[in-house]
């Protein structure tokens, strides 16, 4: 982990829509997830942008299929996994039909990685998804 | 392998702990206003004294080795500094520390002239001694502590001091009290070094998370280790260009960490479990676990075992829920036992399961496959 990672981060582009619904409608949900949490507005300080990107990690987690879901999370690296760590709490906070029960899944294969310490970075971190 | 030692019938957790030169005798909080002081007798510890003068809870412990003083510091926002008489009791000085809010850490220096405290008033109180007044005054390092500082260390040559706060910073500060000692000359951490002078500060993560728990300096005194609640270890070389390494582990996080060789860096916490971490060039790689218990199986469990077990873990129903290691709770503090930072071979832990236990490292590396301590 350097501080270059988070740098790139803020920088990021802020419309992951732009950037992930190509790949989402090519059905390229693994490519669409990577770009996503790579270019999360984890240091933006506009709600309106971060709701918009958990707005489509949603879809993408929710796209993927539960028998691909640990073949989209062995493909992440591990900072990766604390943002997709960290989408995945704050979509237990918007469910919606079916939601949480496939997020749980995510969370399961994504704890099976990143360990208990994935998610006390989720309550330790300052920047929010 | 290892040695669990309790102390008396108490299961109340062990606040902090420290050892005296000899390692005969042991100073420890259990978690309230009072610290206790045993002494090995044979196979038996046995308390000698109680030394109780604060009034809220002991959050520090130092005992220097050398001179065989105590210093302790409370949440009653006073520190005392205990010096034994001829007839074995303990008797204490007043310090003046000049904080409005809890003494959260407190470490002696290498040389024993002087000593700091850290402090929720968001500042570190240097200490020294004046004879005219047989008190200890203070002199403070402000700036730019935002939080409650959590943690202090020394550098080996008596004058740096390295501290860890609830800012998410770790900063390291010249402490150099002019008072009472000769011009110190430039080191790598920098070169001027008035009291309060700020050499060095790194963010514990740049995403701004993850208080820090614990600070050690190295043996060398070049290198700076900590352990912030984000369950992350980071370490910064200041011959590397003041150059930092972060690694976030998969554990819960840790409490305490401290060097046991150059490049050896051991970090307990809330996992229960000591871990050794390597620092190799530029990456800080995991060694291993140093706790291999394995769950024992529960023949015949007495019903004092059974209460103790709910002790010790803090919780009130009455499924079990043993760990696989040998502390219960999480540990709270590691210091030394036998030998110094660079070359350490023993070392013990406490925790919140009222244990200490003396982790022998030699043996440790006979035993476990793979584990070699450089």
């Amino acid at each position: 982990m350097t501080s270059k990672y988070y740098e790139n981060k803020s920088n990021a582009r802020h419309d992951n829509y732009e950037i992930a619904t190509p790949q989402l409608e090519k059905r390229r949900y693994i490519e669409a997830l990577k770009l996503v949490l790579g270019n999360a507005p984890v240091g933006s300080t506009n709600q309106q942008v971060k709701d918009n990107a958990l707005a489509i990690t949603l879809k993408v987690l929710l796209a993927i299929k539960s028998a691909q879901i640990e073949e989209a999370v062995g493909n992440l690296s591990l900072d990766d996994i604390d943002i997709l760590m960290k989408y995945i709490y704050r979509g237990f906070e918007y469910p919606s039909e079916g939601s949480s029960g496939h997020l749980l899944l995510w969370h399961e294969k994504a704890f099976n990685v990143g360990g208990s310490g994935s998610i006390v970075r989720v309550l330790s971190d300052r920047m929010r998804v | 392998m290892s040695q669990t030692l309790t102390f008396g019938d108490s299961c109340a957790p062990i606040t902090c702990h420290a050892w005296n030169k000899d390692r005969t005798q042991i100073a420890f909080s259990p978690n309230n206003n009072e610290v206790h002081i045993y002494q090995k007798e044979g196979n038996e510890w046995k308390q000698t004294n109680n030394l109780v003068e604060h009034d809220l809870r002991v959050m520090g412990i130092d005992w220097a080795p050398n001179t065989n003083r105590i210093v302790t510091c409370s949440v009653d926002r006073n520190a005392y500094v205990w010096t034994q008489g001829d007839d074995g009791k303990w008797t204490t000085t007043l310090v003046l520390l000049r904080i409005n809010r809890a003494a959260t850490c407190v470490k002696w220096s290498p040389a024993e002239n002087k000593f700091a405290v850290g402090s929720g008033a968001r500042l570190i109180s240097i200490c020294y001694f004046e004879k005219e007044n047989n008190w200890w005054v203070s002199k403070h390092i402000k700036k730019p502590i935002r939080s409650t500082v959590t943690t202090l260390d020394w550098h080996p040559n008596n004058i740096l001091l390295v501290a860890g706060s609830a800012d998410f910073k770790v900063r390291v500060f010249s402490a150099y009290i002019k008072d009472i000692e000769d011009q110190p000359g430039p080191n790598v951490w920098g070169s001027k070094l008035p009291l309060g002078q700020l050499l060095a500060e790194f963010p514990n993560s740049p995403s701004g998370g993850g208080w820090v728990h614990s600070v050690s300096f190295s043996a060398d005194g070049n290198k700076v280790a900590w352990v912030g609640h984000d369950s992350s270890i980071s370490i910064a070389d200041a011959t590397q260009g003041k150059s930092m390494i972060k690694v976030k582990t998969e554990y819960l996080p840790f409490l305490g960490c401290n060097w046991i060789s150059n490049n050896s860096l051991l970090v307990a916490g809330h996992s229960c479990i000591p871990l050794l971490y390597c620092h190799d060039g530029d990456e800080l790689r995991f060694v291993a676990k140093l706790d291999n218990t394995q769950r024992k199986e529960s023949g015949g469990l007495s019903a004092m075992k059974k209460f103790q077990s709910l002790d010790r873990q803090a919780r009130i129903e009455t499924s079990d829920t043993y760990l696989d290691s040998i502390h219960q709770n999480a540990i709270t503090c590691i210091s030394l036992y036998k030998g110094t930072k660079a070359n350490a071979k023993k070392f013990s832990t406490s925790g919140l399961d009222g244990q200490l236990v003396i982790w022998d490292l030699d043996s440790l590396e006979r035993s476990i496959e793979g584990l070699k301590i450089v």
